[in-house]
């Protein structure tokens, strides 16, 4: 599998957030968290509603600027950028730092490929010359304007699509709006894309057409993904990477089987109380070893 | 209104009883609620004594006219209204090809204009046609240029400006000042004076572009506010209240002036009686010029990156910035258009009236050019034409509704009323349509065809 290849080649972070923290009036919503995402990964970031996971996009995309931290991005070229000092749209057009919503934000009066022209905005706009050699008619504007209508039609094609591209994006139903988001943050062009819960709301079969999408993105592009993601079958299926959080706090790094079998991550989705934990972490030790005398995978 | 029970009265002869009775009690309801509004009045005499006026003839009209009505009402339209609503269940949306006429709308519009004045000097005259081309055609082609400009900044971009008047104001001081004390012609400030509006919207952006929602539009309201009181205090550049006056008019391109001493008078030159109409003629041709080159750059410029991404900006500004855009630049520059075009408005305004004071550039006039743009349709360059046609033309055909006075009086003018009807219609055509005349959106690119997007997808923009 070529993914396996790429991992293999760079395992160096591409992400990397240090001691970050987040305060909201008297809340910690992150509390010291350090993690990093490797290139080439697809890093899932999970845990309990509330815990800050949407907190820790915001903050790598620039929407919230974190009380504390350090947020640095290495491109592919090797060029640095330290994204808890640019602003959220330099992100995204210098950074190469795509990311979806948690509530779906189309732009739902334009239709599907007007969608992804607009995320091509950047490259549009260059190219006709910031306007004014686009509306004297200049080749090269038309040129990249088929470019980008081209761009649009391979991810209209990817997301399964392409027969609503002329329909409004408002019309679309909601696990297409899912898939035209996060073609739409690819059409930006970037290098890392931030997920935030894409499979909410989706029902098994559009939950595996996105699966599908975000294999296939990663596999094709090279894009790194960080995730957001409550569906446990789905961040066990295609995270290469999990970081588990809890009240704003890391507590699990590391493959998905290893993050499985963590005590703490068992005791924070079944919503132990601390004193308990301990009985927890003897009771799966015990299910683990029935477990593997049966010689059962999970 | 009150009874709506159709469904037990079914026999004709019922209906029409049903009719007179209903009309009956409207009469009643009217007189009693007019019996004192309109039957009496209250006047002073010339030794200032209150005297009260009996007007029992116009009372029996109000009457009649609620009793007339209620019973026309309920016998044909009530009954008709029904039934086209049943037969249009039961066409279902099956729209019709579009005729010929709705297809080639704008182009047909356009040479309608073009040939408008030489049809109106042919029916009525050289002297005849100052009304019809000055007063209708000059005056819409204005506003509907300015409902354009302002559509960029609020159909397109979704940013609510109720200060455009100041872009105008700007345009039109720029060309008064200007030609005043450095002599230059129309046609070099016509462009001059659209730039320094534009550079007014973006130092007025600036600032306020941070804003959202309703903090925007009051903030543009003060702009525009500030603005027009400048225009009134600094007396020593603008004469405050008294305004300028005598500003040169413009030339055609400087070959023939409409100075009535010049030698290249236009009149003198093609031996024509001397009239002020060819200079409205002129003017028209003018206006309807800089209206068209409003609508090509906007249509133009809906299909360049800038444009859609105004248009994305009106539908969700944090989506944007996550795509990469910067939003504060693309609200500037829908700014800085818009105000360009109002800047035009401004110096032709300026040109035609000869004369420019603060008066002109009151906040009703930005109510008014916002008004037409809703009522278009935001964003629709069509809708806006036709909003802007029949909101300024209705009202110019009030001042020629003289005809009212055989019924209401001799003191009666029916210009007064203007407002109350402009308000009226609003209210009307936002029940009857919510999203303007034409609510839908043509999409500014398509992969398979273009299909227009329904209105009820688009939003109203909140910044
Ligand atoms: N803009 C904000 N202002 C105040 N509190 C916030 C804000 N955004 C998030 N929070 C709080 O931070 C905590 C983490 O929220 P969030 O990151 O959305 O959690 P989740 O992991 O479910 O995505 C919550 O308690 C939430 O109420
Ligand atoms: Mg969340």
């Amino acid at each position: 599998m070529s993914a396996l290849e790429t991992n293999a080649m760079n395992q160096d972070p591409i992400l990397k957030v240090e001691h970050l923290s987040m305060r909201f009036g008297g809340l910690m919503a992150i509390n010291d968290l350090s993690f990093e995402a490797r290139r080439g990964d697809i890093t899932a970031l999970i845990g309990p509603n509330g815990a800050g996971k949407t907190t820790v996009f915001n903050c790598v995309t620039g929407f919230y600027k974190p009380t504390m931290g350090m947020i640095s991005m290495t491109q592919q070229s090797g060029k640095k950028f330290l994204l808890e000092r640019m602003p959220d749209f330099e992100i995204t057009r210098d950074a190469k730092v795509a990311r979806t919503f948690q509530n779906i934000r189309m732009f739902s009066g334009l239709t599907v490929l007007e969608n992804l022209l607009v995320a091509q905005h950047n490259m549009l706009m260059r190219a006709s010359g910031y306007t004014i050699l686009g509306l004297l008619g200049f080749a090269g504007y038309r040129r990249a304007k088929e470019q980008s209508i081209e761009i649009a039609k391979h991810w209209l094609e990817k997301a399964n699509l392409l027969e609503r591209a002329d329909d409004p994006a408002g019309d679309l139903p909601y696990g297409a709006q899912r898939r035209l988001e996060i073609a739409r943050a690819m059409c930006t062009g970037p290098e890392f894309l931030c997920l935030d819960e894409p499979a909410a709301g989706l029902n098994p079969r559009e939950s595996l057409a996105l699966n599908e999408l975000l294999r296939s993105i990663r596999n094709e592009t090279g894009t790194s993904i960080l995730l957001i993601e409550h569906d446990m079958s789905v961040v066990m299926e295609i995270s290469d990477h999990v970081i588990v959080l809890e009240y704003g706090q890391k507590i699990s790094d590391g493959t998905p089987d290893e993050v499985k079998n963590d005590p703490r991550v068992i005791a924070a989705y079944l919503g132990v109380e601390d004193e308990e934990v301990e009985e927890v972490i003897e009771e799966i030790q015990e299910i683990q070893e029935s477990d593997g005398e049966q010689g059962g995978k999970h | 209104m009150a009874t709506t029970t159709y469904s037990t009265e079914n026999a004709a002869g019922n209906l029409t009883a049903r009719a007179l009775r209903e009309g009956f009690y409207a009469g009643l309801v009217a007189f009693g609620l007019f019996f004192l509004f309109v039957g009496l009045e209250t006047t002073q005499n010339i030794r200032n004594e209150l005297v009260l006026n009996q007007r029992w003839g116009l009372l029996a009209i109000f009457v009649a006219v609620a009793a007339v009505g209620r019973f026309l009402g309920v016998l044909y339209l009530q009954p008709w209204i029904a039934s086209r609503k049943a037969a249009r269940a039961a066409v279902v949306d099956k729209a019709a090809p579009e005729g010929f006429f709705v297809r080639n709308f704008s182009k047909i519009a356009i040479v309608a204009l073009v040939l408008m004045p030489p049809v109106v000097v042919s029916l009525v005259g050289v002297q005849g046609s100052l009304k019809w081309v000055d007063n209708f055609g000059i005056q819409i082609l204005i506003y509907v240029m300015l409902a354009w400009g302002l559509n960029i900044v609020v159909g397109l971009a979704g940013l609510l400006d109720l200060g455009y008047v100041a872009f105008y104001a700007v345009g039109a001081y720029s060309y008064a000042l200007l030609s005043q004390h450095f002599g230059f012609s129309f046609w070099v400030l016509l462009p001059l004076a659209g730039i320094l509006a534009a550079f007014w919207g973006m130092i007025l952006g600036f600032p306020v572009l941070r804003l959202k929602g309703d903090y925007l539009a009051i903030v543009t309201l003060a702009f525009g506010e500030i603005i027009r009181l400048v225009l009134i205090n600094w007396t020593e550049v603008t004469r405050g209240t008294f305004g300028i006056s005598s500003i040169p008019k413009a030339s055609v391109f400087g070959i023939w002036s409409f100075d009535v001493g010049a030698a290249n008078n236009f009149a003198k030159v093609f031996g024509l009686p001397m009239s002020s109409a060819y200079y409205k003629i002129f003017l028209f041709y003018v206006i309807l010029a800089l209206a068209l080159l409003t609508a090509y750059v906007t249509i133009r410029l809906r299909r360049m990156p800038i444009g859609r991404a105004w248009e994305a900006l009106r539908e969700d500004e944090i989506a944007c910035r996550s795509l990469g855009i910067n939003t504060v630049t693309t609200k500037l520059t829908a700014f800085a258009t818009g105000a360009m075009f109002g800047g035009f408005a401004g110096s032709f305004f300026a040109v035609r009236q000869g004369f420019v004071s603060p008066e002109s550039f009151v906040f009703l006039e930005s109510a008014i050019i916002l008004a037409i743009v809703v009522l278009g349709g935001m964003g629709s360059l069509v809708g806006i034409a036709v909003a802007a046609t029949v909101m300024v033309g209705g009202t110019e055909l009030l001042r020629e509704m003289t005809f009212l006075k055989a019924i209401f009086g001799p003191d009666f003018t029916p210009e007064l009323y203007r407002m109350l009807i402009f308000g009226l219609a609003m209210v009307i055509v936002m029940v009857w349509k919510p999203r303007g005349f034409v609510g839908s959106r043509e999409p500014t690119a398509f992969l398979h065809e273009r299909k227009a997007v329904s209105g009820s997808f688009t939003k109203e923009g909140h910044g």
